[in-house]
């Protein structure tokens, strides 16, 4: 397995939110949570089964509105939901996979997008990182679930951006996935880019900030909203 | 590459993949088509006349049965979310895929017309005019009912109920689609620069509009 190159240096700005809440479906699912994501840092989300991690992730990708709060990238607060959606990567329990398309074909669509051009030598490099050089001209429909799954994991490197986000980015992968992934997660940090992990299993990081999203989350029947 | 171009390939590469989709359309509209011969008995003079609006209007229910592909598969997949959080402008994003869905669904029943015409003894001089009137009818139908199918989505049994909120959108355009098929027909010509007038329109209204329902659909 190769290890990626550190090529690009992000220019150092932090993410961060204050005061965040967030209602779905008429229920409170936090309240008044802060976080912030300095260059380089990791920020690891815990809390039970339905305690609103997945929610917070969407919020941070300006996916989900919040109902109280801001976001803010370098202090500023966020509100072009475009320019903030351009600096991010989310992985989603979702792998957003083609089955019809080769497992290359899949990654330089995305890079195109992305980067408005494929780079040969980029895309190589990502579908060696997650160990998927092997499948390159397979159908993604041929996959293993894992693999679907490294598959959209890789796509963090085809293109770089500063913030990634991911939830739960460790199912269904094995040991020397779950350590190519640390690998690229340390790769991004040491050069400048901040990440959000959702887990409830490894972290990925030894050094990073811990933010119980359960500690946030409402319990009483007072947070239930009527006017919804 | 652009967007635009980068979306549009994307979405032909997988219709060509996965062409039995397309097929089932052009195949669904063959035979509504042929049934009304059936139905209503082989006198020539009644399909000609009812053959402009029974090909308008089951090319009308032939794209309605594709119009959930344009978005439901990337929303179940997870695709809809990273298309939205591409940086890319998502109308842009919509008018490939609309594009893509014209380009896979309405040119093969354009092109599929004038065979279909002829099981209804639709005379001569109205063949043009049928073509050129899908053409410049059908656009309207991909990007109208693009919002549609953008509002729908998540919704259980989403497909009736986008037939019921996009099938009285189409009204205008089939009374100006037939009526453009009858007027060479009987030699009282109307203009098809009106169907082109609805596609502009609907150029202008529907990648915003589908745009907003996306985003309403991923939050």
């Amino acid at each position: 397995m190769v290890r990626l190159m550190v090529e690009k240096t992000f220019t150092a700005q932090t993410f961060s939110g204050a005061n965040l809440s967030c209602r779905r479906g008429g229920r409170l699912v936090f309240a008044g949570l802060h976080f912030a994501v300095p260059p380089g840092g990791a920020l690891i989300l815990r809390g039970h089964n339905g305690s609103g991690k997945t929610t917070l992730l969407r919020l941070m990708a300006g996916l989900t509105p919040s109902s109280a709060g801001h976001l803010a990238w370098d202090g500023q607060a966020i509100d072009d939901p475009d320019a903030h959606a351009a600096r991010l990567r989310f992985v989603t329990h979702l792998d957003a996979v083609k089955p019809a398309l080769t497992v290359a074909e899949n990654l330089s669509f995305w890079m195109s997008l992305w980067a408005g051009k494929t780079n040969e030598s980029a895309l190589q490099k990502s579908l060696q990182a997650f160990d998927l050089k092997r499948f390159e001209t397979f159908p993604a429909r041929l996959l293993s679930a894992g693999q679907r799954h490294r598959l959209a994991l890789s796509r963090l490197l085809v293109a770089p951006a500063p913030l990634w986000l991911l939830d739960e980015p460790g199912n269904a992968l094995d040991d020397a996935s779950l350590a190519a992934l640390a690998r690229a997660i340390a790769d991004h940090r040491a050069s400048g880019g901040q990440v959000v992990i959702a887990s409830h299993g490894s972290a990925f990081v030894d050094d990073g900030m811990t933010l119980d999203v359960g500690a946030f989350t409402p319990t009483t029947a007072a947070h239930w909203s009527e006017e919804e | 590459m652009s967007v635009f171009t980068t979306v549009l390939a994307r979405d032909l590469r997988l219709a060509l993949r996965q062409s039995a989709d397309s097929l089932t359309v052009i195949a669904f509209f063959a035979i509504a088509t042929v049934l009304f011969p059936f139905g209503i008995g082989p006198e020539a003079n009644i399909l000609a006349r009812i053959a402009p609006g029974v090909v308008w209007v089951t090319a009308l229910l032939a794209a309605l049965l594709s119009l959930d592909r344009i978005f439901t598969v990337d929303f179940e997949d997870g695709t809809l979310d990273q298309l939205i959080l591409s940086g890319a402008p998502l109308p842009v994003v919509v008018l490939a895929k609309v594009t893509a869905h014209w380009l896979t669904t309405g040119v093969p029943l354009i092109i599929m017309s004038p065979v279909l015409a002829v099981t209804l003894h639709l005379p001569a001089e109205g063949y043009v005019p049928l073509m050129l009137a899908l053409l410049l009818g059908t656009p309207t139908v991909s990007l109208v009912g693009a919002v549609g199918a953008a509002l729908v989505l998540g919704t259980r049994r989403g497909g009736v109920l986008l037939s019921l909120l996009v099938l009285p959108l189409y009204i205008p355009v089939l009374i100006f689609g037939t009526a453009v098929i009858e007027g060479a027909i009987t030699g009282v010509p109307v203009t098809p620069l009106i169907l082109a007038g609805f596609a502009i329109l609907a150029l202008t209204l529907c990648p915003w509009a589908a745009s907003a329902a996306l985003r309403q659909a991923a939050e």
